[in-house]
């Protein structure tokens, strides 16, 4: 501000009988706690992964000096090259790579399709059917892991698959099954996306496809020209979770691929204390163990490693969905 | 690039597709209106919103509101018809199975599978009057989500509102909310109570926050107050728990925001030039505009509560399955549990649907 601005402000002030000034300081207060408050809150997040990094960043001999509490004395990315190489990770992190990307556009994909159905059409069983939509919401993975695996195993849609090759089919580790899965909604967390898409077009007001009609606009155009640009965030949060989702399982992916021809990310992972005894054991003979400080330290990196591209993807999608509304003024 | 491509040429595809169809409809609707010219099924709509204005609805405009409707059911099952093909094929029979078993004593045979022998409802009669965990599992699980899910919802809420404001530095702020998600998923969890430091850790900053903290001392000092104690006691509990709270609202906030995005920006302006208050606009715009996304995160919060996989419910029926291979007897468990989510899921959304105001 400068001197002329501010003598400026005053005068204004008195003029308005110092509502100015109150609506400044009130600002200001108000500006003051948000940024308290999320700074908290963003410390309490942040803090057991500061304290996981710090794990991470240390080398061999500051693991055991009770001296260092957080910050290391030598820094090391020993951790991390380990971690890198006993999750196999170069090859994990394409394969899951491929798996969560496709995983996550066919889910957006079908939940799209699917919930605008439920939302805007009214057709015999509707309620029935999207009874079945929140149930596979609410099933506990826990039901379903040991049918679905046992069922994957020997596949023949009600003896269809068994009247044309006279046996069923066998498709553990096949990745076909998972993807046809998410084209059907009924994978993983389907089911929410579904009903999170039918609540955001149930919103959208009915003029506009009603508009669209009128001038001549055919059902699927309508709805993939007017309705679904202002449904761009939704479906970027879907593929986001979708993605991290698929990122991250274990169970559901174990169902599908449990032998080590896919090996996904999340698996090695989640194996990775095994691999490091393995690794110890081939080192040193089968009776050596892994030092638990260390076993904890190469997790700590593998955790890290696991969660860098996710962070990356949250950042282009954010953008992706602050921006849509902007590209997309068709609403009111 | 490429998957750009792919996606056009579904469109096309697509498109096509509907152009046989109105192909067809026309077709229909031609031979319907006996010889009289209709150019495409729209005109028809045209038409029929004619007549209804004119409130003479003749048989022949009957007919063909009901074609209308007719074809809007075929459209209606064709955009959900994968899902009603993908729950026939790949959950119906899982599901059935896993029902199945609840009845049935079940044997896993090395190599061809499970065999089931019908018991006469043993695996329940076990679980509600053997296993001494299951009935008070559960009870403490329906407690705990009384009190978790009104502070997630209300903290996920408030917490959205927050960062759907401008500031500096809110890209970064809102990544790092969004860590929860990650942190709170899959094999993330999991990791972490095996990860005996980091337990330790956290037990460390818990039990120091909750010897000498200012919740302690507050809790004392308003506890001894004579009214409204309850109410005092809840707070004190959610504040106790912001860590978990915070960790479990991560989708809850992502799906606020997202909601928040849809809302017109012109609609707040409009309102601003009315002379609207920010608070009066949170109430009439923000609030009635968001109600769906609550609906959906009450669901959401709900049933990510009850299925979360570090609840000792949730241990139980993995040591069950893992370490006792009483498959029946898991499968009764989790139905049991399942119907009462879908009871308590059914109430809440009974309550809350009523009041959701869409905009049709």
């Amino acid at each position: 501000m400068t001197k002329a601005e501010r003598e400026n402000f005053w005068e204004r002030n008195r003029k308005s009988g110092g509502y100015l000034l109150r609506k400044r300081v009130r600002g200001f207060l108000f500006r003051f706690a948000r940024a308290v408050l999320l700074f908290g809150l963003c410390f309490l997040i942040l803090q057991p992964l500061l304290n996981k990094l710090a794990i991470t960043l240390r080398s061999d001999a500051d693991l055991y000096d009770p001296t260092i509490i957080t910050i290391p004395r030598h820094f090391s990315v020993e951790s991390y090259k380990f971690a890198w190489k006993i999750m196999s990770a170069s090859t994990a992190m394409i394969s899951s790579m491929k798996l969560a990307i496709a995983v996550s556009l066919c889910q957006v994909l079908s939940s799209t399709l699917i919930g605008y159905g439920f939302a805007r059409y009214k057709f015999p069983f509707k309620r029935l059917l999207f009874g079945f939509v929140v149930l596979t919401i609410i099933v506990p993975p826990a039901t379903l892991v040991t049918p679905l695996y046992l069922y994957v195993q020997r596949i023949d849609f009600f003896g269809i698959i068994k009247a044309i090759r006279g046996e069923a089919l066998n498709l553990h580790g096949s990745w076909v099954p998972y993807i046809l899965m998410c084209l059907t909604g009924t994978a993983y967390k389907s089911g929410l996306y579904i009903y999170l898409l039918r609540q955001h077009f149930r919103n959208e007001p009915k003029e506009l496809e009603e508009a669209a009609y009128v001038d001549g606009c055919g059902r699927l155009r309508t709805f993939f020209q007017i309705l679904l640009p202002g449904a761009v965030p939704i479906m970027v949060s879907v593929g986001l979770f979708a993605f991290v989702w698929q990122w991250t399982d274990k169970t559901y992916s174990m169902v599908f691929f449990p032998n080590t021809s896919w090996t996904l990310l999340s698996h090695s992972l989640y194996n990775i204390a095994g691999s490091i005894e393995g690794y110890y054991r081939g080192l040193y003979g089968d009776a050596a163990k892994a030092p638990q400080a260390f076993t904890n330290q190469i997790t700590a990196a593998g955790v890290m490693i696991a969660l860098v591209p996710l962070l990356i993807i949250y950042v282009i999608a954010q953008k992706n969905f602050v921006e849509s509304i902007s590209q997309s003024g068709i609403k009111a | 690039m490429d998957d750009k491509n792919l996606e056009e040429l579904k469109d096309m595809e697509a498109e096509m597709v509907t152009v046989e169809e109105s192909a067809e409809e026309i077709a229909a609707a031609e031979a319907s209106a006996e010889g009289e010219v209709v150019t495409d099924v729209f005109a028809q709509a045209r038409e029929d919103a004619a007549a209804s204005l004119a409130s003479a609805p003749g048989p022949k405009s009957k007919k063909r509101h009901k074609d209308l409707a007719h074809g809007n059911a075929i459209a209606g099952l064709l955009f959900v018809a994968p899902f009603i093909i993908g729950f026939l094929l790949f959950l119906l029979y899982p599901l059935g199975l896993s029902f199945a078993m609840t009845f049935c004593k079940v044997d896993a045979i090395p190599g061809s599978g499970l065999r089931l022998t019908w018991n006469n409802f043993d695996n329940y009669n076990k679980i509600f009057r053997v296993e001494p965990e299951f009935t008070q599992y559960l009870w403490d699980e329906v407690k705990r989500m009384a009190l978790f899910v009104p502070g997630i919802l209300v903290f996920s809420f408030f917490m959205a509102i927050l960062l759907n404001q401008e500031f500096k530095g809110r890209a970064m702020v809102r990544a790092i909310y969004f860590l929860p998600v990650i942190l709170s998923a899959g094999i993330f969890v999991g990791l972490e109570s095996n990860n005996a430091l980091l337990a330790s850790v956290k037990d460390a900053a818990k039990n120091e926050s909750s010897l000498s903290s200012i919740t302690t001392t507050l809790e004392n000092i308003l506890l001894t107050g004579e009214t409204g104690n309850k109410f005092f006691q809840y707070v004190i509990d959610i504040v106790g728990q912001v860590y978990d709270i915070a960790m479990a609202s991560g989708i809850q906030i992502i799906i606020f925001l997202s909601g928040l995005q849809t809302i017109p920006p012109s609609m707040f302006e409009a309102a601003k030039i009315e002379g609207c208050t920010s608070w009066e606009s949170f109430w009439k715009i923000t609030f009635p505009l968001i109600g769906s996304m609550i609906l959906v995160n009450v669901v959401y919060t709900l049933v990510d509560f009850f299925t979360r996989t570090d609840s000792q419910l949730m241990t139980l029926f993995d040591q069950t399955l893992l370490q006792r291979f009483e498959y029946g007897k898991v499968a009764a468990m989790s139905w049991v549990y399942f119907m009462i989510i879908a009871v308590i899921l059914g109430i809440v959304m009974l309550i809350f649907s009523r009041r959701v105001y869409y905009y049709d």
